[in-house]
């Protein structure tokens, strides 16, 4: 933003008054709503994560968790007017296990349940006006937005469904509604197994940010009897890394805690580089916690791959420029020492990584090159 | 080595040595740069059998001539030099026009179409190299001389006859002299009597015929075709009289024939001559031609628009409104990828209006035969750009895709409907589509940067500053065309702040830019975007000032080719626009000096610009990134035959 040239002098004074930076003088704590939603829902699983968690996800990805959460929505069938979809994805969204997007799938499949529509486009908008209340929701979560644009894709556009009389139709909607719920459950486990043909003996891993999928994957590979070690950074604020480590740990998988600030330090050492995604951009780059973007700079400026682990559903129609081309994502930073007012902090939770410096995409759709991602994208939306 | 080092001027610019030469002879070389007069040095310049200059001569980016050219192609340019130079105003083409022979009716007629004809494959099929190739060369070229002389023989007397003999001889000429103990007894009887008819021809010309007869035993073939010049104007005017009386120009049938490939390289001489024989627009070529875009057609310019329009009323096959269409081309009313798209489709569109299916013909394939002739008329006017090229292909398409159960009437109206549809969608919805994904980048604050005249681009920044945009934009120009200052001018009324510089400033202003909006002409399937010369140094510049560089285009530009420079294909514009300024009459250091053989002007039109500089690529379908072009390629092509 602030160039050499003093012919700039122009535009700054014409945007000095602009807000983006305003707001992050004040003290971080003193406006907890300006939090992002997705990263209060992130700490809150944060909370539970356990082994015990690990076993729950584990009766998930086995199909389980259908069963013993009794669907909501069947009760609400019979009161179809006060069906909520907040209400029904917050009650998803309490499973652990389950990420947002499956969540919002599953609301959304739970709106057509319970749909009292008569015909296809009534059903169409309803399921549109569903989807953009969750999408508002938390307008920073990408894979939200991204799932419930995905969903509505996948499900609507059949042929099939203008021969058909509407209840089949329905039906069928609920189909491959279901479908796709349990594509995006299972799309974990599907990366997992992919994954396990580049993880080799004696190989460091160095793991940034806590995903569910990279655990997934890292603790695939230790019950496949490989033998690795992992590097995880701290992952400041929040400690993603000290979880993460102690989940591994728990695994006897050797672990090592970095400073944040130590990743070109070590950078010698690790021999792969595996991160998660908030989202996978058009571009093939990807949007994740940040410091993905400085890690991703330092493995490729040593040849070292990295590799992201990201399911399809968080395939995102958005193509950010830079850093700045994206709404941001602020969360609290505990300084643990008094930050004088005047001190402007950076509370933006994400970066962005363009996809030069990315290696491979593990999705559940196979082991993609960054620029097949706008492929896929372009032939589901087009 | 020392004749790598050597300017490029050594390297007869006019001549054309092709493959390993194993005898270097610099002094034959450098005895023709001591000529004082470039011309005749250029125009008495042995072809290569006789000069053989060194391999390595070449220059290390000198593009090799196909082969089978080899044997023909040298004596035709030296003609073709010749004829340029001296102030008759019959042009290459016309005199091309003439060994064809096909308006006088003659019973040598068929034979002496087949001469051009014949000399060419027999030649190709021929292996060798230099030396070796041009021994080829010759056995391969006496038959075909005799082939002539056969006709020169049959032929009543007149002047055409005299001037096509002398051709001939003088092209068996250099051919023979090396290798008399070679040739036949037949061989050696045509031609002595070809070297017979064009004495007695000679004769029946009366003061140019010593000359002649000098030339034909002892001087080189140049020699002699510059004498026979005038009299073969002579019999151009007859024989174009003759052709208009007849024919009223080329038929259509013949156009439509062997319509021009888009891409037709033109130094393929062969080729060349079979276009020129066709071609309603009589282009003079150029003088200079630059070594490098030989393959291009490279013509003087202003002088075919006269001519045309002269012609206006000897062209019963061409439609007016493609004419016209055709005339706004060539001088440049019409310029822009969108407008000449748009501008050619409407002319179709009366094309198909007034058409009407002539008895015994089908519709489909008699409609295409017409369009095709049409489009090589435009191509004569101006190259095809690739976004015409794929508005025709759908044009071509919708005609042969139409059912044969329609009438004439409901074909003509549904073709109006899908050409009307075409325009709608692909161009004016697409833009409306590529307008609303980009201002959605443009942020409060930014610096636009934009170079020429790209209308989408224009479109997206009146459309930004609409939305109450609060953005500065950077318009950046290029000599010779200058059209960033119609942008500049139609922006700055709409009260957008601008700042106006040329591109050699572009390094020091690339500071202050945040993003980049280009045009395309054309994106290539390798995500290389061709568009107008300059747009490389200004998104390579961009990207080492790591600038995010957005081009605007419509998918219906897209192409499956694959280009990784701007030589292969290209556009040569107007020599005269970079040599000249025009109202600065003192700095006009380059007057005299167009004519000069050792000054070749390069006014590329296009140039391309490889994909790692370019951050993204907005068209209908999106924000893609440029590895995506195939993708969209392939699914637009799928939706093209659907549509």
């Amino acid at each position: 933003m602030w160039r050499r040239s003093p012919s700039f002098i122009l535009d700054e004074r014409r945007t000095s008054s602009s807000p983006p930076m305003a707001d992050t003088t004040r003290a971080p704590f003193q406006n907890p709503d300006s939090i992002s939603a997705y990263y209060q829902t992130r700490a809150a699983h944060h909370g539970v994560i356990t082994s015990e968690w690990l076993s729950q996800a584990q009766a998930a990805v086995g199909g389980v968790s259908g069963d013993e959460h009794p669907i909501s929505s069947l009760t609400d069938l019979g009161d179809g007017k006060s069906f909520n979809v907040i209400e029904e994805f917050n009650s998803w969204r309490k499973q652990p296990d389950l990420a947002e997007a499956v969540a919002a799938i599953r609301a959304l499949a739970a709106v057509i349940r319970a749909s009292e529509a008569t015909t296809m486009m009534e059903l169409e908008i309803e399921l549109k006006k569903a989807s953009d209340t969750l999408k508002s929701w938390d307008k920073t979560s990408i894979s939200l937005t991204a799932g419930c644009d995905l969903f509505i894709r996948y499900v609507t556009r059949t042929s099939a469904l203008e021969y058909e009389d509407f209840n089949s139709a329905k039906s069928r909607l609920l189909e491959r509604a279901e479908k796709f719920g349990e594509i995006s459950c299972k799309a974990r486990r599907i990366i997992a197994m992919l994954s396990q043909d580049f993880i080799f003996d004696g190989c460091t891993i160095l793991v940034h940010g806590l995903s569910r999928v990279v655990l997934e994957i890292l603790k695939t590979a230790a019950q496949n009897n490989k033998l690795f070690r992992v590097l995880c950074t701290e992952g400041r604020p929040d400690g993603t890394g000290v979880l993460l480590s102690s989940e591994l740990s728990k695994l006897d998988i050797p672990v090592k805690l970095l400073l944040d600030s130590a990743v070109a330090y070590s950078m010698d050492e690790v021999d792969m580089v595996f991160v998660g995604a908030d989202g996978v951009v058009e571009s093939g780059g990807i949007i994740n916690m940040m410091g993905t973007y400085q890690i991703a700079l330092v493995a490729h400026s040593m040849n070292k791959p990295v590799y992201v682990a990201a399911e399809s559903y968080k395939f995102a129609r958005l193509y950010p420029l830079d850093q700045k081309d994206m709404a941001p994502a602020l969360r609290p930073i505990e300084f643990g020492i008094k930050i004088p007012t005047k001190v402007e902090v950076e509370r933006s939770a994400r970066d962005y990584t363009p996809p030069q410096y990315l290696t491979l995409l593990f999705t559940d759709l196979g082991v993609l090159s960054p620029s097949v991602v706008s492929d896929e994208l372009i032939q589901l939306y087009l | 080595m020392e004749s790598r080092r050597n300017p490029r001027a050594v390297v007869d610019p006019k001549v054309r040595q092709v493959g390993f030469f194993t005898s270097s002879q610099p002094d034959s070389s450098s005895s023709q740069l001591q000529q004082p007069d470039p011309i005749s040095a250029s125009a008495s310049s042995p072809p290569v059998s006789t000069i053989s200059p060194s391999g390595n001569s070449l220059s290390p980016v000198m593009i090799p001539p196909p082969r089978h050219n080899s044997s023909d192609a040298f004596p035709l340019r030296n003609a073709v030099v010749a004829s340029a130079v001296s102030p008759s105003s019959f042009s290459y083409s016309s005199r091309r026009d003439f060994p064809d022979g096909s308006t006088t009716a003659s019973p040598g007629r068929h034979s002496r179409g087949s001469f051009v004809k014949s000399s060419v494959p027999v030649a190709s099929s021929l292996p060798g190299i230099g030396m070796d190739s041009m021994a080829a060369a010759k056995s391969s070229s006496v038959p075909a001389s005799g082939l002539t002389t056969v006709s020169v023989v049959t032929m009543p007397p007149g002047l055409s006859e005299k001037a096509s003999g002398m051709e001939v001889e003088s092209d068996h000429k250099k051919n023979s002299k090396p290798l008399k103990e070679k040739t036949t007894k037949a061989e050696r009887r045509a031609i002595q009597e070809a070297q017979r008819a064009a004495k007695a021809a000679a004769k029946v010309d009366g003061g140019k015929g010593p000359a002649v007869t000098s030339a034909s035993v002892a001087s080189t073939s140049a020699k002699a075709a510059r004498p026979a010049k005038p009299t073969s104007q002579k019999n151009d005017v007859a024989v174009a009289a003759g052709a208009a009386e007849k024919k009223g120009g080329p038929s259509e049938k013949d156009r439509k024939k062997d319509a021009p490939h888009p891409r037709m390289q033109y130094d393929d001489e062969s080729r060349v001559v079979k276009a020129k024989r066709r071609a309603v627009v009589k282009q003079t070529e150029a003088k200079n031609r630059v070594e490098l875009f030989r393959h291009l057609p490279q013509y003087e310019h202003g002088t075919q628009l006269p001519d045309l329009e002269t012609k206006f009323f000897q062209l019963d096959p061409m439609h007016p409104a493609v004419y016209k269409v055709g005339l706004q081309y060539l001088s440049g009313d019409i310029s822009g990828g969108n407008a000449r798209c748009i501008a050619m489709l409407h002319a179709f569109q009366e094309v198909v209006k007034d058409y009407s299916t002539p008895p015994e013909k089908n519709l489909n394939r008699d409609m295409t035969a017409k369009i095709s002739s049409y489009v090589s008329f435009l191509i004569e006017c101006r190259p095809l750009s690739i976004s015409m090229g794929n508005a025709i292909r759908f044009v071509k398409n919708r005609i042969a895709k139409l059912p044969i159960t329609l009438s004439e009437s409901e074909a003509k109206a549904a073709l109006q409907s899908d050409i009307e549809r075409f325009i709608n969608d692909k161009i004016i919805g697409a833009d409306t589509v590529i307008v609303k994904h980009a201002v959605s980048k443009i942020r409060d604050g930014d610096v636009l940067l934009t170079y020429g005249s790209p209308t989408a681009v224009e479109m997206v920044l009146l459309h930004a500053h609409e939305l109450r945009k609060k953005f500065r934009v950077l318009v950046v120009d290029s000599r010779p065309k200058l059209e960033g200052q119609l942008l500049l001018r139609r922006l700055i009324k709409r009260g957008i702040n601008c700042t106006y510089t040329h591109i050699n400033a572009i390094s020091y202003i690339m500071h202050e830019v945040t993003k980049v909006f280009l045009g395309a002409s054309s994106v290539l399937s390798n995500g290389t975007v061709y568009s107008r010369v300059g747009t490389a140094c200004v998104a390579m510049v961009a990207s080492a000032f790591r600038v995010p560089v957005l081009v605007c285009c419509e998918a219906y530009k897209f192409h499956e080719r694959v280009q990784l420079d701007s030589i292969c294909s290209n556009e040569l514009g107007d020599p005269n626009a970079i040599s000249k300024v025009h109202g600065r009459e003192d700095i006009n250091y380059l007057d005299g000096l167009t004519n000069n053989a050792n000054l070749q002007f390069l006014n590329l039109m296009y140039d391309a610009t490889p994909s790692d500089y370019i951050s993204m690529i907005i068209t209908d379908y999106g924000m893609v990134p440029p590895t995506s072009v195939p993708v969209i390629v392939r699914e637009y092509q799928k939706e093209h035959l659907l549509v």
